[in-house]
């Protein structure tokens, strides 16, 4: 059962209750798609058990094969090749490892070679398995990383998927196969503004989901106005608390230090899981 | 990634001295120049990879001629491009206002000399050039690393 | 034109609220919204003058003809980014689709081929101030492509020679192409592990370009011990270090009534002021 926990903003506490999820449910599995910056293995601390970097294929041309027919440089849709002084020169920056030049190089003068472009690893916390992806610094996306990330995830337990911020390819590929969404929102402006576009991202792939509130303050919550606007099954209310502000930002697992966080996550993941049982009946039903 | 720039860049100013050295404006020379519309009374590009035309001013004919900048319209790397342009049509010089780092490596290795225009008219530049009135482009600013614009 | 580019690293640590009295204090004539994925600015800068709308064309995405399809599979054996559905006849997934031209290429039939595809919207407003924002259609890519577009339209202000922009969270493609020719980095810290991680990340990627970088801290006293360690870290670094802001609830509140935190009476106001201050002490020099 995967559970991708999204918000469109950044800073509504994703990893905060991925996190603390992950604490609460037994066996479970949490996953990092953040890969720009993960916060998630700060809180875990986790003992890694395994390490696999992620390459990205950059092409190489044998210059004893290539004949300066030019075809790579007309090909490629990103201008990641150039052809000077009868050699091709190639722009990693640019490459999007499509493959396309060394399909088509009439006399197969182009291989690929390995660059480098981040990290997986995989540890344990308790009875838990914690994966995070680690993108270098002045590489541009994550999303080979992520894909890794998802792959052979078993479902028997359950596995939160902590998303990256906003609404783009990096978050569309955290979610796409996830079972069960939980938008998080925060009492403000900003908040509302970007919850809409995750809550369009989430109907358009057609994934049952539910909305946290977080750190609730008194007076109007204007995420609270639109959820109850657009029908969206709120989860849980967390409270603002300085508290629970300090904690999360020594990277402590709430629910393991205090017994009030326990109760508070227990309930909701006990929610999600009556939330995901109603959508499986209803699919039954279909 | 810091120090292949750091490479880059000394490895160019030493081409370019070479260049300098051995280039002599009195030779035969095309300069290409980013512009903005097909006429040399016209005004420079600001932008190198995106420019709408290049013109290449031979010196030895007086005469320029001025093609498409199919570069202009791509959705990255167009400074890759341009140059590509640049180099195919065998220019010995290129004048403009910029550069970025990917353009710049593209253009050293064929041998360009790359010159900062002055101010913005065509038939100006091409003065100064042939006074001796231009320096080298030093700035090569950090590319859009695919994301290009003017 | 002078830039100032305002990032974080982490999400939420506040850099739209401090771009925002950033943009009131200095009265800047261009500015713009470079956080395209999650665009908030446009919610606490009152617009005096109509939105110019235009759409933004990312690369093009490939479309199967299914008349002409004749089922060889090799598109799907050859697209390295998993666009290809085919399960019920052939399809190309336009979020997953990088326009890489693979498919078309091979494609026996010329079933296939790359068509324009609108990938977000910009909006300009040109009034006595150029403000630029545009918002990326989800799961789109190539949001770099479309910072660097914002960015240009504030060329528009030919008189502004200093502009304000209010980055994305993240270290890839769109903070990449914000970071890209501007005069100044600030970053907006939050005194929490998760955010000084974060922080260390972006500092890392800004420190590749040529650019004037500096630290202040948001809400720092949520947790003073972790701020003294960033005003440490800035120390031993050599990055300087412009301030530091309070948590305060009335900043919720101004932000919730569309404005900004310079405009009313508070703490974390007249804490910004100081912020800024010292930024633009740096910028100038």
């Amino acid at each position: 059962m995967k559970i991708a926990v999204l918000s469109g903003k950044g800073g509504t506490g994703k990893t905060f209750i991925s996190v603390n999820l992950t604490y609460v449910a037994e066996n479970s599995n949490y996953i990092d798609c953040d890969v720009e910056e993960p916060n998630g293995h700060l809180y875990f601390k986790p003992e890694i058990v395994k390490r696999e970097k992620v390459y990205a294929k950059i092409p190489m041309v044998d210059k004893d094969r290539c004949s300066g027919c030019r075809r790579c440089v007309e090909f490629c849709k990103f201008n990641a090749l150039a052809y000077i002084k009868d050699n091709v020169f190639v722009f990693e920056d640019i490459c999007h490892s499509c493959g396309g030049c060394m399909l088509l190089c009439p006399e197969n003068a182009i291989t690929e070679s390995d660059k480098d472009i981040g990290e997986i690893s995989e540890g344990v916390f308790n009875n838990s398995t914690i994966y995070t992806g680690i993108l270098n610094t002045g590489e541009e996306t994550g999303v080979s990383i992520i894909k890794k990330l998802l792959n052979n995830i078993g479902d028997e337990h359950y596995t939160f998927i902590d998303c990256p911020p906003g609404s783009s390819c990096s978050v569309m590929e955290s979610v796409k196969n996830a079972d069960y969404c939980i938008l998080v929102a925060e009492p403000t402006l900003f908040g509302v503004h970007n919850f809409n576009m995750v809550y369009k991202l989430v109907k358009l792939f057609d994934i049952p989901f539910g909305a946290v509130l977080n750190k609730c303050l008194a007076g109007e919550n204007p995420a609270e106005k639109f959820c109850i606007e657009n029908n969206i099954k709120i989860l849980c209310k967390i409270p603002f608390e300085n508290e629970l502000g300090k904690l999360n930002s020594n990277a402590e697992i709430a629910s393991q230090i205090k017994e009030k966080y326990h109760s508070l996550f227990s309930s909701l993941l006990k929610s999600i899981e009556q939330e995901v049982m109603n959508e499986t009946a209803i699919d039954i039903k279909r | 990634m810091i120090c292949k720039k750091i490479l880059t860049y000394a490895g160019y100013k030493n081409i370019i001295q070479l260049s300098a050295y051995a280039a002599n404006v009195e030779d035969i020379m095309r300069i290409a120049i980013p512009v903005d519309e097909k006429n040399i009374k016209g005004n420079v590009c600001v932008s190198f990879g995106r420019a709408p035309y290049f013109m290449f001013y031979d010196t030895e004919k007086d005469k320029s001629d001025f093609i498409n900048n199919s570069a202009a319209n791509s959705q990255g790397g167009a400074g890759i491009k341009a140059a590509q342009i640049i180099v195919d049509n065998n220019a010995d010089v290129l004048i403009t206002p910029r550069c970025g780092d990917n353009a710049a490596e593209v253009l050293k290795a064929a041998y360009i000399t790359i010159y900062k225009t002055k101010n913005n008219l065509i038939e100006d530049n091409l003065k100064n050039f042939k006074e001796e009135k231009l320096s080298l482009l030093t700035e090569i600013h950090e590319g859009f690393h695919g994301h290009g614009v003017k | 034109m002078k830039q100032l580019l305002i990032l974080s690293g982490k999400g939420g640590t506040g850099k739209t609220t401090v771009a925002g009295a950033f943009i009131k204090l200095s009265n800047v004539k261009a500015y713009a919204d470079c956080d395209i994925d999650a665009p908030n600015l446009h919610l606490i800068m009152e617009q005096g003058s109509k939105p110019e709308n235009s759409d933004y064309y990312g690369l093009n995405k490939a479309v199967i003809d299914k008349n002409k399809c004749i089922k060889c599979n090799l598109c799907y054996e050859n697209c390295r980014f998993d666009a290809i559905n085919n399960c019920d006849g052939y399809e190309a997934n336009i979020y997953d689709c990088e326009g890489c031209g693979v498919c078309e290429a091979l494609c026996p039939s010329s079933a296939i081929s790359l068509v324009p595809y609108k990938a977000g919207d910009m909006t300009l407003y040109r009034g006595y101030k150029v403000f630029s924002t545009a918002e990326l259609k989800m799961g789109s890519g190539n949001s770099g492509m479309l910072v660097t577009e914002v960015k240009k339209k504030m060329r528009l202000a030919s008189d502004a020679d200093f502009s304000i922009i209010d980055g994305s969270p993240g270290i890839g493609c769109p903070v990449i192409a914000s970071i890209s020719g501007v005069s100044m980095v600030l970053i907006v810290a939050e005194p929490s592990l998760s955010g000084i991680s974060d922080m260390k990340r972006i500092i890392e990627t800004a420190e590749r370009f040529n650019t004037k970088i500096a630290v202040c801290v948001n809400k720092y006293d949520t947790n003073t011990e972790n701020n003294e360690k960033i005003k440490k870290f800035c120390k031993n670094n050599n990055i300087k270090f412009v301030g530091e802001i309070p948590f305060d609830k009335k900043a919720v509140e101004a932000v919730n009534n569309g404005l900004t935190i310079v405009d009313i009476d508070c703490a974390a106001g007249d804490a910004v002021r100081k912020v800024y201050k010292e930024t633009i002490k740096i910028l100038s020099n």
